[in-house]
């Protein structure tokens, strides 16, 4: 039977807890510090081949032949793979974009497209095969950025596209799709505001920047059965969109994930996989296909650009009256950039009853984007917290009290249709308030800069499985991926409920043969559903000892109860028995009635939605434009943090990502429509000596939805970054920066207009 | 069939035999044919720090070093470092205190860091930073990496 | 790649015959930093690699007359790692510190660094400001030249086929002599120059300057030796107006390009500002100098 929640989630907060928020050594740990972890490119099979992409150099261009006879005589190579061998699906469904950006079919889309692919018994031999492929290609006028194309005449990526959401829309565009969400009356609110700020902002397309690139191996046997290893964050969703756009059927294909070096979103969807599928098949022989770092830029799945124009009003008193935005969203050459985030979450945290936004997502000559942590939230924060703070400035209101005067709190409707449960919005802003770092004095020449974040935090389609084994341990069997610790996080959870040490609870991340369809990990979903499910299939087994207990003592099931790792008598009217544990039961009844343990499938919902606030101070060399962050504290609800060392880990790390790119990271295109700067040295990630120590402040307003009250917290973190810091640049140079990323050269030039203007004078806010 | 080389080499102390191409690189080598997994290939070009083994105590980007060129020589990877059953305190303060997320990063950073210990073994918060600034992060920010080095520069130390 | 030789001589004539004698693209194999990535990226495909490790003239640092001779093989972190080279010569360390991690200067060599002739590469305005001399060894012998001669525009050398870089000669410091490099780049480390500027100086007892040589990295396709902005330091005490008449004319050398590392405009004035903190740091430099 299947449940979306748990009906009682047993949530107390008065309940004292032995395990979860205490902060153990996690169990996946020392594979981790010893290099026993075996990621993506870390399986050695007999027999294996080096797969490797043949890649379009044109940003646009029509296929006209492939000619792979030099290529599969040359000795060493074992199969190759071009667009006949993937099956046809029509263009314009979701299934005929997918296997098109596996390989293309009728036009290269962008500069790095896969076109053909080989396998061989060497590296140097697939290289040489590749080179020996002959490619005919027609090419066409390129569109790079977003807004030319949207502009009549530009090149048309796909004849088929009619835009949605726009009446009588006839002719081919590459705008994909106009969506409209609104509540309220904005020019009423408009009205009624003493204060209006309309601004424009623009930020450029990065990449999620995970240190691990894709990697695989695929093993094809001669019924059909096909064994995928690989690095990923969705293995059912692998093995579902694989199983579409090369026909076979999803039992046939079993994946198998290995542990991923980082994904922050851009492992939800594949890349090398079919392909390598479909060299396994041909070769009969198993192939490894890892990407190269360009090839990671050049043809994953980076983060969209956007263009947006913010405006809202404010009375005197502080209550924020309206609030309008138009947004264009860049999501490559395919739709897929999932930008109605934006529009739901980008003011929802003020409790604003006038709202008006209009949307476009639009297709270009580039690699079809794919999620970073909030996808296409963070990019329009970066204007709305601009706005915000200079609202506040204008009518000369603290900028922390601002968003105090406007938060949403419990009740509040949803521009997207969901009313707020409990949340944390304003215990957070209160602690932010109150926190050292908002205290202590600006130094000397630095700005300081605040902004705040939200993200709704997702549940979703979980599945899990507990086993006790004969001597009391258990395994537990999880359904998604462990980007950031949760498979310790849930754990704990497992080993609270049964009462027993988190030392004797091991996990495993499944395959796809082993449990039932699991979501995505991502969303900031996994430790919330995932727990939940785990904490669903604890008390199933709970249940399943009571009644093996009561067996034991001939009494009846409602007679048991369960505390603290033992089954005990429910009162002294059931009788007097020695408590039995977990072990004891375990080991006397399995032999006679089988295994103990417990399984659930859920479509999680009741997931609490998590704020922060960030508190950055920067100092900007005023003669070169570089900006040092000098300090960073992170403020942030997470319900409840289960393993606090973890919170912290992932509040850091995203505003790490967040300085990045804030302050550096893009992409460069030439007029050839080509990236240029497709390595670490040039797409400038941050290093070590690029940031302070990055303070934590973990606010805990419970979801009591949730057994133990938590929340998501892996993307709130990255939400407020680049706003906050832009709003310390403000604060520090009295220009607030309009574009992403500031840059050396973007913040000298800022700064040099403003001196001319001003005669010399540095510019007041 | 492109020309291959013979050479032998000794990794975390035990000798290896191997062949390889002019152009294969120290990691290809430790990797695909030595089944030494655990140094890991983030980039190729020397930018990520993923690849750093110890050569001839020597700190280096195995991605940049030809399998040709360690003909002799005496490398340590990420294998090596603990002994037996005992982690390096390394390891276990970086276990300890969190100073790992998905770990790709993990064994090139612990081989820096080593070697920054041994170098200086009571190295400044910078003096960490810009040492390691070759070693590329995304999941932790580097705070916890840093507080980790810290601190099991401290108990090495006997402080 | 089709059967790349490899070949590890253990003399420069073996070397020099070697590369002498190969047919197709032949590359001298120091730290390798440079060669590997770019045959890794397929922007190269020598047919020989000629190792030269083994080589003990291209290894060795050495004083020699009150100088020192620096082997052109030697890797980046014996050089930051040489005490009286980092007190002799402060600002060519400092060059070399900053060629990308500790890793990297685990391997790479100024021998390549100034042989891969990027306009941006970090150790060499440093050595042409100080006067440094290279020793080249060919088929037709050993010639001694001053090393701002050897790159000749972006990936290019002087050198002939069959020439190494042997190794490179600093001159005899004067008194209150120093040098300081600086470079511009977005983050802290890890990153290609933006614009470097390397400036070395002699001071006289009273702290005139009485000798100056400003070279300019990143902003024309070889280092700059800018006679023009050296001119405006000596004579003065680098006061406010030596340091503008310096920063005017590291700018107005500059001829650079716009790429993804910086614009034309941001580079030529980023010259100027960076040309007064180095100067500012050589002079304090060569003030505590004997």
């Amino acid at each position: 039977m299947t449940a979306t929640i748990l009906e009682k989630s047993g949530f107390n907060r008065d309940k004292k807890l032995k395990i979860v928020g205490t902060s153990p050594v996690k169990h996946d740990g020392i594979d981790k510090v010893t290099g026993r972890a075996k990621f993506g490119a870390d399986l050695f099979l007999p027999g294996m081949l080096v797969g490797k992409i043949l890649r379009s150099p044109h940003p646009h261009a029509i296929i006209r032949s492939i000619d792979t006879a030099a290529a599969e005589r040359l000795p060493g190579v074992k199969a190759v793979v071009t667009r006949d061998d993937f099956p046809e699906i029509k263009a314009g469904t979701a299934g005929g974009d997918m296997t098109r950006n596996a390989m293309a079919r009728e036009k290269a889309l962008y500069d790095g497209h896969p076109v053909a692919a080989v396998a061989a018994t060497s590296e140097s031999i697939a290289k040489q095969a590749l080179k020996l492929i002959k490619v005919d290609y027609q090419v066409l006028p390129h569109v790079i950025d977003a807004v030319e194309a949207m502009t009549p005449g530009a090149p048309i990526l796909h004849p088929h596209v009619r835009t949605k959401g726009v009446k009588g829309a006839d002719q081919p565009s590459n705008v994909i799709e106009r969506l409209d969400l609104a509540m309220g009356d904005v020019e009423k609110g408009f009205a009624e505001a003493d204060v209006i700020v309309e601004r424009e902002y623009d930020t450029k397309p990065m990449h999620q920047g995970y240190i691990e690139p894709q990697g695989c191996v695929a093993t094809a046997a001669e019924d059909g059965q096909i064994e995928l290893w690989c690095s990923t964050q969705a293995p059912w969703v692998y093995r579902d969109r694989l199983t579409e756009i090369l026909k076979i059927e999803q039992a046939k294909i079993r994946v198998t994930q290995s542990e991923m070096g980082g994904g922050f979103g851009g492992k939800t969807g594949f890349y090398g996989e079919p392909v390598a599928i479909l060299l396994a098949r041909k070769a009969k022989r198993p192939v490894k296909l890892t990407l190269t770092r360009n090839e990671v830029f050049r043809a994953t799945g980076p983060v969209s650009g956007t263009r947006s124009r913010i405006k809202m009003g404010v009375k005197k008193d502080g209550t924020i009256t309206a609030a309008e935005a138009e947004l264009i969203f860049q999501t490559g050459a395919f739709t897929g950039s999932m930008f109605s985030n934006a529009p739901q979450a980008m003011f929802t945290r003020y409790n604003l009853k006038n709202v008006k936004t209009v949307s476009y997502e639009v297709v270009s000559n580039r690699p079809k984007v794919n999620s970073f942590r909030a996808p296409c939230v963070p990019q329009v924060v970066f204007g709305v917290e601009g706005v915000v703070d200079e609202l506040a400035r204008k009518i000369g209101m603290d900028p922390i009290d601002l968003r105090l005067k406007n938060a949403a709190t419990e009740g509040y409707k949803t521009i997207y249709g969901e009313t707020f449960g409990p949340i944390g919005f304003v215990e957070t802003l209160q602690a932010a308030k109150k926190s050292d770092h908002y205290n202590s004095p600006v130094p000397k020449g630095q700005g300081r800069g605040v902004a705040a974040g939200f993200w709704f935090n997702r549940g979703g389609e979980t599945a899990g499985t507990l086993n006790i084994a004969t001597d009391g341990s258990v395994t537990l069997i999880l359904g998604t991926s462990d980007v950031a610790g949760s498979r310790i996080a849930i754990s704990m959870m497992a080993a609270e409920e049964l009462g027993i040490p988190v030392d004797k609870v091991r996990a495993i991340m499944a395959d796809t043969h082993s449990l039932g369809f699991n979501r995505v990990t991502a969303g900031s979903r996994t430790t919330y559903s995932t727990g939940m499910v785990i904490v669903d299939s604890a008390r199933k087994a709970i249940t399943e000892l009571c009644k093996r207990a009561g067996q034991i003592w001939g009494v009846p099931e409602e007679g048991v109860t369960f505390e603290d790792g033992f089954c005990r008598p429910a009162s002294s009217n059931v009788g007097t028995f020695e408590p039995l544990s977990i072990a004891q039961i375990a080991a006397k009844t399995t032999p006679t009635h089988g295994a103990i343990a417990g399984h659930s499938e859920m479509n999680v919902t009741g997931a609490g939605p998590g704020f922060g606030l960030h508190i950055v101070d920067v100092a900007v060399d005023r003669e070169t434009g570089r900006v040092d962050v000098t300090r960073y504290t992170v403020v942030e609800d997470a319900g409840k943090a289960i393993h606090p060392l973890q919170v912290e880990g992932q509040y850091q790390g995203g505003a790490v990502q967040g300085i990045g790119w804030a302050l550096n990271e893009e992409y460069y295109y030439g007029d050839d429509g080509r990236m240029q700067n497709a390595s670490f040295l040039d797409y400038r990630m941050p290093v070590a000596s690029d940031v302070p120590m990055i303070g934590t402040e973990i606010v805990e307003v419970p979801n009591p939805r949730h057994p133990y009250g938590l929340r998501g917290v892996g993307e709130v973190p990255v939400v407020p970054t680049m706003a906050a810091i832009a709003n310390a640049i403000g604060a520090a140079i009295g220009i607030r920066p309009q574009s992403l990323p500031m840059s050396p050269p973007k913040l000298l030039k800022l700064m040099d207009d403003a001196r001319a203007k001003s005669g010399g004078h540095a510019p007041s806010a | 069939m492109s020309k291959k080389y013979h050479v032998t080499t000794t990794v975390n102390g035990d000798e290896y035999e191997f062949l390889c191409e002019a152009q294969q690189t120290l990691l290809d080598i430790l990797r695909d044919e030595l089944m030494l997994s655990g140094t890991k290939d983030g980039c190729g070009t020397g930018d990520c720090g993923a690849c750093t083994v110890m050569l001839d105590g020597t700190m280096v980007c195995s991605c940049l070093v030809l399998a040709v060129e360690t003909e002799g020589s005496r490398i340590e990877t990420i294998e090596g470092m603990a002994k037996g059953e005992n982690l390096h305190p390394l390891q276990r303060i970086f276990l300890e205190l969190n100073g790992l997320q998905c770990g790709i990063c993990t064994p090139g950073i612990l081989i820096a860091a080593k070697a920054l210990l041994e170098r200086n073994p009571d190295p400044t918060e910078t003096e960490i930073r810009y040492w390691l600034a070759g070693n590329l992060c995304r999941c932790t920010g580097y705070d916890k990496i840093i507080r980790s080095v810290q601190a099991a520069a401290k108990e090495m130390r006997g402080a | 790649m089709e059967g790349v030789r490899y070949e590890v001589p253990e003399t420069l004539q073996a070397a020099v015959a070697l590369l002498a004698g190969a047919t197709g693209d032949a590359r001298v194999l120091a730290g390798g930093t440079d060669v590997i990535v770019q045959m890794e990226t397929d922007l190269i495909e020598p047919t020989l690699l000629v190792d030269v490790k083994k080589i003990k003239e291209l290894r060795q640092i050495a004083s020699e007359n009150g100088g020192f001779r620096i082997g052109a093989a030697v890797p980046g972190m014996a050089i930051v790692n040489h005490a009286a080279l980092c007190q002799a010569w402060p600002g060519v360390v400092d060059g070399v510190k900053l060629i990308g991690s500790i890793q990297i200067k685990g391997r790479a060599s100024i021998g390549g660094n100034l042989c891969n002739a990027s306009p941006a590469a970090d150790s060499v305005p440093a050595l042409i400001a100080a006067g440094a001399i290279v020793r080249i060894i060919g088929p037709n012998g050993v010639r001694e030249v001053p090393v701002e001669t050897v790159p000749v525009g972006p990936g290019k050398t002087s050198l002939a086929k069959g020439e190494i870089v042997v190794s490179f000669l600093l001159p005899p410091r004067p008194p209150h002599s120093s040098d300081a490099y600086q470079r511009f780049t977005p983050r802290t480390e890890m990153d290609i120059a933006v614009v470097g500027v390397g400036i070395s100086l002699t001071l006289d007892d009273g702290g005139t300057c009485t000798a100056a040589r400003v070279a300019l990295g990143a902003v024309a396709p070889t280092v700059l030796l800018v006679k023009d902005a050296a001119d405006a330091l000596i004579g003065t005490r680098l006061d406010e107006a030596a340091l503008d008449r310096l920063a005017k004319a590291a700018s107005a050398a500059c001829r650079p390009i716009d790429d993804k590392r910086g614009t034309k405009e941001f580079r030529i004035k980023i010259a100027g500002v960076l040309a007064k903190r180095t100067a500012q740091q050589a002079l304090e430099r060569a003030r505590q100098s004997r």
